[in-house]
């Protein structure tokens, strides 16, 4: 259904990740300091953003989004910001998936878009299509409110449009406000919380943010200690350990 | 169209039901032939470490799922609106291949209360007839706790059900479920050992006078080799269960259990890919001559077989037997017609538990259901339900079934969705968080219901399934009251603070939040054909050679996660088969 990145084979995850475990508490970095240090995009990781190039989005439509996920979660001590962890690269790549092309949505009409809000999406637009017209209609509004497009707009003034899009205070052209601002706030967690393998997420800095150890999924052994707190970083899919 | 070989046996839909039945029926040596519109699935290579560890792919895409693309159903609130199709995942996870949802459940295993089963006689017997609002339409399964546990107990052999018996033969036991029916011998398997938060949740729901017990759960708390000599691996709590395949071997599904010992039967044959339109009957149309399925590519092919077992997903079944017209459509007006009638769902709550850093949750160490712990005080009528002014109930669950950061992630009330607070938030949160959850019965009424879409078709211009549904005041009264205690509790647990997501009057209900998957009816069983579309063998009243497995034959929905009464269910009614109908074709229970 997803069109998922296959990662290297099991035998490669053992030899790369958890073998490693053991290296990983013996330098005594620990999940606590591990979470509570500075998780912040190196200067590497900041050079990596720059280098991807969009597939779907044009150079417009990266550029909003940039502005727009950065303020969704921004930089400061906690953790990555939206930028530094990737999330505009998922999102591309996620319009080059099945998800993206409307794949799993039932997409048969007849649309009835006014119909309660309380029975789901009924919009006729895919992913890609729903970006293409969202970002188009904010920077259309942002061009005759200001003058100016959205991401050409300070922080505050971002921040400010994005609160009311969250609210649906924003008449936009083509496509209710709100529905827009939920499936970018949806998306943008999504990659800032995926597997690194899907482009965001990188350097697992969402997971270390908030502790979770992503795909080590075995606590056989944690189970009976309840209440302790769980000692190693995450690990990815692909085999990447903290 | 293509004429296949006839087979003795048709089984529509390849999941727990499917299974079971064809296990069931194997060694009568008939040909027994199931079709599955999806295809084959196994552990390996499917659910395999360290791909099944996907959040993305699993728990949000929902790749286990049926493709809402090519199949969905559409949802109304009530008769006067216009029914929208069902574009989005979000209200209930529809499974897809071989195993079904039977793949993606959590494991919840559980036992009616002897009282479920005989819902309307019991209610109107202790509290009179009029206690029921005058559309509620509650009625009996046609089969007692009593006859049906010898099943319920087959059921949980096979699955390597985790637990502990809370009424052994009558004796009520410390650590145990006190309100269950009665077991006749322990479970297969002790107890998952308990998660932190339902820990907590157990020490602050016995200050309250409770008596908490662990969640019976089909994930393995230590090797088990059931009765076909299927091997069962423990539960490693990996946190990647509901919407997950299981790659410890550790979660009872088809796979785990019968698959691997059905497949080799040279009697049993499964042809995937094979999608069943229509059950085809005789010119009495009193008799089913087979099925018509679609094949891999695309061609219609005619499957004689003498016995049809529908044994796909409630709303499966319910729209084949709309799409073969046998039975009489239900008719919300006149509330007469019985295919698609009952239609319910259940109705959760929960209180979000946050607590300051000193408490290690470690949401993501996390099973389906084992690990953590629950209070049946308020379940079926455990109660005295005289001043509360509604019928049901459901059981209150304390603890976490994992901790996937794009789902399960929760941040304390007041928290804005995004931004530098939200950011602070969910950082110092996520580790010190746990929940108490309320799981609600639904009840039946007149005018919620399930037909034939009038607009919108399925990928091969069929109709789809539609659904009238809303909430009633009953259920708002229900879960008000259980929400009240599980707030109680979780008060008990000296959390730092707690938010609440409950339904409320003048709400309506909303296919954007997922609740469960617990839907029901539609082709419910019963003691008359004035009033079900099943005997209680789950055999059709007017074509005798059809059965109807799964929930589909609830007559209104309980308090507790369905699929342990789904497997008795089923486990009674192929008893029947093999020992009675096979011999004498005909109906079991004289109309």
């Amino acid at each position: 259904m997803t069109s998922k990145p296959r990662s290297p084979s099991r035998r490669d995850f053992l030899r790369q990740s958890l073998v490693a475990v053991p290296a990983v508490s013996l330098l005594g970095t620990s999940a606590i300091a591990q979470t509570q240090s500075s998780t912040a995009a190196t200067p590497a990781a900041a050079a990596t953003a720059t280098k991807y190039t969009p597939r779907y989005f044009t150079a417009p439509e990266w550029d909003f989004l940039q502005a727009a996920v950065e303020r969704l979660i921004p930089p400061n001590e906690d953790g990555p910001s939206a930028v530094e962890a990737g999330v505009p690269e998922f999102l591309d790549r996620q319009m080059e998936a099945a998800y993206g092309h409307g794949g799993l949505w039932y997409m048969q009409g007849p649309f009835v878009p006014d119909a309660p809000a309380t029975l789901g999406y009924q919009l006729r637009y895919t992913p890609r299509e729903f970006y293409r017209k969202g970002i188009a209609s904010v920077d259309s509004w942002c061009q005759k409110q200001h003058n100016q497009k959205f991401s050409a707009l300070p922080a505050e003034q971002r921040d400010a449009i994005l609160h009311q899009m969250e609210k649906g205070e924003i008449q936009l052209d083509d496509i209710p406000a709100v529905a827009f601002f939920t499936q970018l706030l949806a998306n943008t967690k999504e990659g800032y919380f995926a597997d690194p393998m899907y482009g965001g997420n990188r350097q697992m800095g969402g997971w270390k943010m908030i502790g979770f150890p992503g795909a080590r999924a075995d606590y056989a052994d944690w189970i009976e200690q309840p209440g302790k707190v769980y000692p190693f970083g995450p690990v990815s899919i692909e085999g990447a350990k903290s | 169209m293509t004429r296949m070989k006839p087979v003795d046996v048709v089984l529509v839909g390849f999941g727990w039901t499917g299974a079971i039945i064809g296990m069931e029926l194997v060694d009568t040596g008939l040909k027994i032939l199931a079709l599955e519109r999806g295809a084959y699935r196994d552990t390996s290579p499917d659910f395999t470490y360290p791909h099944n560890a996907d959040e993305l792919a699993y728990g949000i895409r929902g790749e286990l799922f049926q493709p809402l693309a090519r199949e969905t159903v559409t949802i109304r609130h009530n008769l006067n609106e216009t029914a929208v199709p069902y574009r989005q995942y979000g209200s209930f996870l529809l499974g897809n291949n071989v195993g079904g949802a039977g793949i993606h459940w959590n494991g919840q295993h559980y036992r009616p209360s002897p009282e479920d089963l005989e819902f309307h006689s019991h209610i109107s017997k202790r509290y009179g007839q009029k206690f029921m609002p005058e559309d509620m339409q509650i009625q009996d399964y046609g089969v007692t706790y009593d006859e049906l546990e010898p099943f319920l107990d087959q059921f949980e052999y096979l699955c390597g059900t985790s637990g502990r018996a809370g009424n052994l033969n009558g004796e009520i036991k410390d650590g145990g479920n006190p309100f269950e029916g009665v077991r006749k011998r322990e479970y297969p398997n002790p107890p998952v050992a308990d998660n932190y938060g339902a820990k907590l949740f157990a020490d602050a729901a016995r200050s309250k006078g409770y008596k908490p017990f662990p969640q019976p759960s089909s994930n393995a708390s230590r090797p088990y080799t059931n009765p076909h000599g299927v091997r069962l691996g423990p539960c490693n709590l990996c946190g990647y269960c509901e919407r997950f395949g299981c790659f410890m071997y550790s979660k009872a599904s088809p796979q785990t259990t019968i698959l691997p010992v059905l497949m080799r039967k040279p009697n049993f044959e499964l042809r995937t890919n094979s999608h069943v339109i229509k059950i085809n009957l005789d010119s009495s149309g009193k008799r089913a001559t087979g099925v018509t399925y679609i094949d891999a590519q695309g061609q219609q092919v005619e499957q004689p077989a003498d016995l049809v077992i529908v044994s796909a997903f409630q709303m499966h079944n319910v729209r084949l037997m709309l799409m073969s017209g046998i039975g009489a459509p239900y008719d919300p007006k006149t509330g007469k017609g019985v295919i698609g009638k009952n239609y319910a769902y259940q109705m959760m709550s929960n209180v979000n538990v946050f607590f300051d850093k000193d408490v290690a949750i470690n949401p993501f160490i996390g099973a389906g259901s084992g690990g953590n712990q629950i209070i049946d005080e308020f379940n079926s009528d455990h109660f005295d339900h005289g001043p509360h002014g509604f019928v049901g109930g459901g059981y209150i669950l304390g603890g976490q079934t994992g901790g996937r950061p794009i789902q399960q992630l929760l941040v304390p009330p007041g928290t804005p969705a995004w931004g530098e607070k939200w950011k602070r938030a969910a950082k110092d949160s996520y580790l010190h968080t746990t929940g108490v959850q309320s799981h609600g019965s639904v009840m039946a009424y007149r005018d919620r219901y399930l037909d034939l879409d009038p607009t919108y078709k399925d990928a091969f211009g069929l109709p789809l399934l539609r659904i009238t549904f809303d909430w009633h005041d009953n259920e708002y009264k229900m879960t008000q009251f259980l929400t009240d205690r599980a707030q109680e509790i979780a008060d008990a647990m000296k959390p730092r603070q707690t938010s609440q997501t409950i339904r409320k009057p003048g709400g309506h209900y909303d296919v954007r939040q997922y609740q469960t998957t617990h839907t029901t009816g539609g082709v419910i069983q019963g003691t008359s054909p004035e009033t079900s579309a099943l005997n209680r063998f789950q055999q059709n009243w007017d074509v005798h050679n059809v059965f109807v497995t799964g929930a589909s034959a609830f007559p209104q929905n309980l308090g507790y996660n369905p699929t342990g009464l789904i497997g008795g269910l089923t486990y009674m009614s192929v008893k029947a088969i093999r020992e009675t109908y096979l011999k004498n074709p005909g109906p079991l229970v004289q109309a």
